[in-house]
């Protein structure tokens, strides 16, 4: 379809806004080499109001949010804070006028302790003592729980996540940015998160929040603008919108339904865990108790839970980073494979794709072309010859992933960085489909992706798995698991519940797993 | 005085260098820029501080000498690799090759002249103490600000805002940058309080360890005092215990070559890098240690992007 018809700022009627205006962007440009980042855009910003800045990976709104809070300068264009010109030359200036925000990738410290992470933000001239109580206050308000004194290189991305959020409470700012603060929490964190902003909005705070889901859009926020290209394209009352049509304004052709095909007969066994178990490497971190799991050919199996519960340590012991202290506890393809190593157990038809793909799944200075050879390079693709790579079948691969799975480059194989993070997932995502493997397991496919990949994504992994593939996703996104899984099974503190065919399960049994409820109580309905 | 009290005298002569350079090379990197010209700032340290005592006639005096030309040769390797965002190992590579030059040729005057030594202080009673009295209470200031200045470094380093900042830099130089800190100007700081205790150390060889100008004295030193912040794990206090304990083995060297004792002395020489590189060994199976302890940024340049 055309998008013009529907973009018509004049079809819809700008709706009722209140407050008083407090930040006010005025015709921002920005540009970054040849790429236009961001063209004359226009933003109003008022008090008590939560504004939704919606866009694709690439729209542009990364690049507006960080000129509003002082990390980039902009070509051209006016900043207005409370009707007085402003020129936000630093993140400083930002904060001293009330700005404060949450940052999509973390910008957190991971030397130093949560205390020392968030003193760090706040201005100098209070005591740690004083502080730690603070953040125990203001964590526990808001239902964040933190301890002040972890180191967070051992904490999970969800917890991460809580300390960016409370770093900007404790600022106490009048506009607080939020970016895609949902993406990594469960939904009863994502709950307690609107709880707390619509408590924050009623107190007179101004809220920007970016954020791919639209459910959640429509749900809070009180108004949005959604760009595409650099470019403002639309503002509206969500509230009157459909997740549909603002899918359509955002991606600017509709959003195709995942289509799920014929539920699968009973295959072969591809990957079956018996009695794994592996101890706690670090203080923080979560020891795997005796798990069992079948994953058959032909379907996808989904697991659930809340961050920090075991789904990285479960990820490594399968991918072969981990040895698993009894062989047969890891069966791949029928064979013993728990104390093989990475590429033996690729060579056995399996495929992984880890959670951070930029550092994990892919090496940021390199070319596409070359994160390719390294993880293919023992699997017979042809890509390694006596020793020789051959850069030219490399090459010709990595077109053929980026013709396949529709990654968008500004220019041909480019560093793995320098991709957006959509279309890095796609690339690392189809990087392992291409070898049509027997086995893919998947943590996080579509963690920080825009919904257009997302869709993408989750129709490969049903499509793979319909082919014959045994496909297990790890994933902390109930949406996504109940569109494409056929069985789920919920990890809580290490251990794994039986696998429940999806169309069986609810959403509250979910939850009631992920807090581990049924297990202590034997399943009997004195949960509820 | 007896034999133990002179061999203690002495490794605390020979460990007091080490530390100074050692204290101020593990600020430069927990602010996350790695300086491998520590040798070339102190050996330009030591003919400045030997050429600063004999203009003025006072070894105080030739101490700043010794600490402002430090500062000098930091300065430049700021200049080259927060500046101008050369590549620091090379940098800090050519700064050593260019203050064994530079010394040399500024010290050619002074080779074979009797130098001005710095005497240690003299407190009437204590001094005389039995045992502990020249030990405790007898050495020159530079040993006491050695001391002193680890405990500061430890102070600010882990108790005060200004050692956060520091410390955060060194950690991820782009997120500070983006909770609004000035990472070149916390970089330039650290950089020249790194160039002024090198060559205080530097100065400490040419006014006390031997009142004199040799070419080449320092003999390594800088090198000893580089592996050193990494036997310490970047801590303080270990960079106090290391330094004794090198000194120790350095003075040990002679020993056991007056006496005989059957240790090639080439390996004692070789013992501090051997424990440096077994130190490395054991904190990099550590989780925490490698994580908490080493600069994440440590010699990587930084460019804001604007």
């Amino acid at each position: 379809m055309t998008v013009d018809d529907t973009t018509d700022p004049q079809q819809r009627q700008a709706h009722q806004r209140r407050g008083t205006i407090l930040l006010e962007a005025q015709g921002i440009t920005k540009r970054f080499g040849d790429i236009l980042a961001n063209d004359d855009v226009s933003l109003t910003l008022r008090a008590g109001e939560i504004h939704a800045l919606l866009g694709e990976n690439g729209a542009g709104k990364s690049t507006l949010v960080k000129i509003l809070y002082g990390a980039l300068d902009p070509n051209s264009g006016d900043l207005a804070w409370q009707g007085q010109t402003v020129g936000i030359a630093s993140p400083a200036e930002a904060r001293a006028l009330g700005i404060g925000m949450v940052f999509q990738h973390f910008s957190l410290f991971e030397a130093l302790t949560v205390a020392e992470n968030i003193a760090l933000a706040l201005p100098p001239g209070q005591s740690f003592r004083e502080l730690s109580d603070r953040i125990r206050t203001v964590s526990r308000d808001y239902g964040l729980t933190l301890d002040p004194s972890a180191i967070v290189a051992d904490l999970s991305v969800g917890v991460r996540q809580r300390i960016e959020i409370v770093r900007c409470l404790l600022q106490e700012p009048r506009l607080i940015i939020m970016d895609e603060p949902t993406s990594v929490l469960t939904p009863q964190e994502a709950d307690q998160l609107f709880v707390t902003l619509e408590r924050l909005a009623s107190e007179g705070c101004a809220i920007l929040y970016i954020s791919h889901r639209l459910e959640e859009v429509q749900r809070i926020c009180h108004h949005a603008t959604i760009m595409r290209h650099g470019k403002v394209v639309m503002e509206c009352d969500p509230t009157q919108e459909t997740a549909g049509s603002l899918a359509r304004l955002m991606v600017g052709s509709a959003v195709h339904d995942l289509k799920r095909g014929v539920a699968p007969r009973e295959g072969n066994v591809h990957l079956a865990l018996k009695g794994l178990s592996a101890d706690a490497e670090g203080p923080f971190s979560v020891a795997i108790d005796t798990i069992g799991l079948d994953v058959h050919a032909g379907e996808v199996v989904a697991i659930a839970g809340i961050a920090g519960n075991g789904q990285s340590e479960l990820f490594e012991l399968l991918s072969g980073e981990r040895l698993a202290t009894i062989d047969t506890s890891v069966m791949i393809g029928g064979m013993p494979m728990g104390r093989a190593g990475i590429t033996k157990r690729r060579r056995a038809g399996a495929a992984f794709v880890p959670e951070e793909r930029l550092g994990h799944g892919a090496v940021p200075g390199l070319k596409l072309s070359e994160n390719l050879v390294l993880t293919r390079h023992g699997t017979g693709d042809g890509l390694v010859r006596s020793g020789f790579v051959k850069t030219g079948r490399a090459g010709e691969l990595e077109q053929k992933i980026k013709k396949n799975f529709d990654v968008r480059m500004s220019h041909d194989d480019p560093e793995a960085r320098a991709l957006s993070g959509g279309n890095l997932q796609k690339f690392v995502i189809g990087r392992e489909l291409d070898r049509r493997p027997d086995l893919l397991v998947v943590n996080q496919p579509t963690w920080g992706v825009d919904a257009g990949a997302a869709a993408l994504i989750r129709q490969e992994l049903i499509d793979l798995s319909r082919h014959g593939a045994a496909v297990l996703v790890i994933s902390q996104d109930l949406d996504e698991i109940f569109e494409i899984a056929d069985r789920v099974a919920v990890i809580s503190r290490g251990k794994l519940s039986e696998a429940i065919p999806s169309n069986k399960l609810t959403r509250e049994r979910v939850g009631l797993l992920m807090g581990g409820l049924e297990e202590k109580t034997g399943g009997a309905g004195d949960a509820a | 005085m007896g034999a133990f009290e002179s061999i203690l005298l002495t490794v605390i002569t020979a460990a007091t260098p080490l530390l100074l350079a050692a204290i101020g090379e593990l600020v430069v990197e927990r602010s996350g820029v790695l300086n491998l010209g520590v040798e070339g700032m102190m050996i330009v340290g030591a003919v400045m501080g030997f050429a600063g005592a004999q203009a003025t006639g006072s070894p105080y005096l030739g101490a700043v000498f010794a600490l402002l030309s430090g500062m000098g040769m930091a300065l430049l390797f700021g200049f080259l690799t927060l500046h101008l965002v050369a590549n620091q190992v090379a940098t800090g590579l050519a700064l050593t090759l260019l203050g064994l030059g530079l010394s040399g040729m500024i010290g050619e005057a002074f080779v074979g002249q009797p130098g001005i030594r710095l005497t240690g202080i003299d407190i009437p009673v204590l001094s005389d103490l039995p045992l502990v009295g020249r030990l405790l209470f007898g050495q020159d200031v530079l040993v006491y600000l050695s001391l002193i200045l680890v405990a500061g470094v430890s102070y600010v380093l882990f108790r005060t805002r200004a050692g956060l900042i520091i410390r955060a830099v060194g950690d991820n130089h782009a997120s500070a940058h983006a909770l609004g800190v000035s990472v070149i100007k916390v970089r330039y700081l650290a950089v020249l309080f790194g160039g002024a205790c090198a060559g205080l150390a530097g100065g400490y060889l040419s006014l006390v360890y031997t009142p004199q100008w040799v070419e080449g004295m320092t003999a390594g030193r800088g090198w000893i005092a580089l592996a050193l912040v990494v036997f310490a794990t970047w801590r303080p206090v270990r960079v106090l215990a290391g330094a004794y304990l090198f000194g120790a083995v350095g003075i040990l060297q002679f020993h056991a070559q007056a006496h005989g004792v059957g240790i090639p002395s080439q390996f004692l020489s070789a013992l501090p890098y051997i424990a440096t590189i077994a130190v490395l060994v054991i904190i990099s199976r550590n989780r925490i240690l490698t994580r908490v302890n080493t600069p994440a940024c440590l010699g990587r340049p930084f460019v804001p992007d604007r």
